[in-house]
């Protein structure tokens, strides 16, 4: 029971985390077809903004030793930045190009800003700690629960809450969705179409810049890299989730995290560190079944 | 008074070019119909005026305004909307969502409940499933929902690409009769494209024919349905 527990909360929290990831990309694809593959250094960015510029392992922390109610709110500033600079500076200009010509762009700046990092603070990762007692253990049922996991299922919920709540009651939340079914048609109805773009990228990246919060708090370890394995895996949630379906892409994030922990404790010894591999395979399999991801949208077919 | 004036119009997909020097003037208060074989650039006609595809040369002017060139918000800002072909509703919002969406950019917030009360009273049959997500009503039933939508951004102009395309007959005949009522209480100015020129002479109005991008005919429409030019335009006889 207590092993079941724990499995649980590995599952929420994985999958939490690239919930979030996959929340950011299937936002801004939604509003303009965008895969945008800058935002694993996007969430790296984040975490470096916490440094001082230097090359030692031994980092110099900056704003990290801000008290958490300042650092949270600027690092979310520094996420959404960081966005909509990207949005202004690079993607404008791709606004109608084909979607692979704007992948292409994405992979650009997303190796502009890593190198950019890479020049201020070198390969070498760093140690961070932020909030330590927060890798703590709870007792919940007998069974210990690290409070980091518990705090990273409590902020998605809270953030999927908020999300929810801004895009079914708002105007603006409305007209993102509108905009991410038919962008010409919500434009021809007076959405305007840069205050949809800027919104959704800034929302993006405030996400990444939770993620990557998390991901400090929890390796200890600022590394240029570190956000590649959950772009990566958000993507695909976005593929499965059915590209263009946010509560798809957030779904399909909950599931890859629940199977990778569901296959990291029944896979047999030898074969977990091919985890990945069945995870992927698994995928392979979804897709296989249905092409369309698992949530696709209900697109408006013409009928007749 | 003249509300559009599109002046020597030229728009080009790629090297393809749709519009060759289209030139035309709506009065306000006025009717017409853009008729013309596929392919003749009617769709394109209206996108340009939209704002969807910008001319390459030429001019729009509303109410002697230059809008050449300005994004398609801004164009429903001066109170034009567009109802695109294809019925393009947002599937996955709800009917009201969808009604709401059009309201959305407008500066007369009170007034927008009573508008979506008149819309209600005219399709009663969006009132009645006003929860139900836009993806799942019949092509007649997302025709009005989008003529609905267009009328919630309370525009002076309407333009409708093909109304009664995929339509059953009666189903067409409600969707004139309301246009035509909205028109006289609203002075409604209405520019629709239509194949079919027999709905253009029981609305009445005048008419233009369009032919590989160019406005072959001009006139009030129950003249130019007597003309033979129009029977050639389709069947592609005469010296084009």
């Amino acid at each position: 029971m207590t092993g079941l527990l724990q499995i649980l909360f590995d599952a929420l929290s994985l999958g939490s985390l690239y919930a979030l990831g996959a929340l950011g990309i299937a936002l801004i694809f939604g509003v303009m077809r965008l895969v945008n593959f800058a935002h694993g250094d996007f969430i790296a960015f984040c975490v470096f903004a916490m440094l001082w510029p230097s090359i030692n392992a031994a980092a110099i922390v900056f704003a990290g030793n801000l008290p958490f109610y300042l650092l949270i709110p600027l690092l979310l500033l520094v996420g959404a930045g960081l966005s909509i600079l990207s949005e202004v500076i690079v993607f404008r200009r791709f606004r109608n190009a084909n979607p692979a010509t704007m992948m292409i762009a994405s992979f650009a700046l997303g190796f502009a800003i890593r190198n950019f990092l890479l020049m201020l603070f070198s390969s070498r990762p760093k140690s961070v700690t932020l909030w330590p007692s927060l890798g703590l253990p709870v007792e919940i049922l007998g069974a210990r629960i690290p409070m980091l996991q518990i705090v990273t299922i409590v902020i998605t919920l809270v953030v999927l809450a908020a999300l929810t709540l801004f895009l079914k009651r708002t105007r603006y939340g409305l007209e993102m969705r509108a905009a991410a079914e038919n962008f010409t048609m919500a434009r021809m109805l007076g959405v305007r179409a840069n205050g949809v773009i800027l919104f959704a990228f800034a929302i993006s990246g405030m996400l990444a810049a939770a993620i990557g919060l998390i991901l400090a708090t929890n390796s200890g370890t600022a590394d240029i890299g570190m956000g590649a394995n959950v772009m990566l895996i958000a993507f695909i949630a976005t593929v499965i989730g059915g590209l263009g379906s946010i509560p798809g892409a957030v779904a399909a994030g909950f599931l890859i995290g629940g199977a990778s922990v569901l296959f990291q404790a029944t896979l047999p010894p030898d074969a977990r560190v091919f985890r990945d591999a069945f995870v992927y395979g698994a995928v392979i399999v979804v897709l296989l079944v249905r092409p369309q991801g698992l949530f696709a949208p209900k697109s408006a077919k013409q009928r007749v | 008074m003249t509300l559009l004036t599109v002046d020597n119009i030229t728009v080009r997909y790629g090297r393809l070019t749709a519009l060759r020097g289209i030139s035309l003037s709506i009065d306000e208060g006025e009717v017409l119909f853009v008729t013309g074989p596929n392919g003749a650039g009617k769709s394109t006609l209206l996108n340009a005026i939209a704002g969807v595809v910008p001319p390459v040369s030429g001019s729009i002017t509303i109410d002697g305004i230059d809008v050449t060139g300005v994004p398609p918000e801004q164009i429903a800002r001066r109170r034009f909307s567009l109802v695109p072909e294809g019925r393009n509703v947002f599937g996955a919002l709800t009917i009201e969502e969808n009604l709401k969406v059009g309201a959305g950019m407008r500066a007369d917030k009170h007034k927008v409940a009573g508008d979506l009360e008149t819309v209600y009273g005219e399709f009663p049959m969006l009132a009645d499933r006003r929860h139900t997500a836009a993806g799942m009503l019949s092509g007649g039933q997302q025709q009005m929902l989008v003529i609905g939508r267009a009328l919630m951004t309370s525009p002076r102009l309407m333009a409708i690409d093909e109304p009664s395309l995929g339509l059953a007959p009666k189903i067409i005949d409600q969707v004139y009769e309301i246009l035509v009522r909205l028109r006289a209480q609203r002075r409604l100015t209405l520019l629709i494209v239509e194949q079919s020129s027999t709905r253009a002479l029981m609305t009445g109005g005048r008419m233009i024919l369009m032919r590989g991008g160019r406005i072959v005919l001009e006139g009030p429409a129950s003249d130019m349905i007597k003309d033979e030019r129009l029977k050639q335009a389709y069947f592609g006889f005469g010296d084009h």
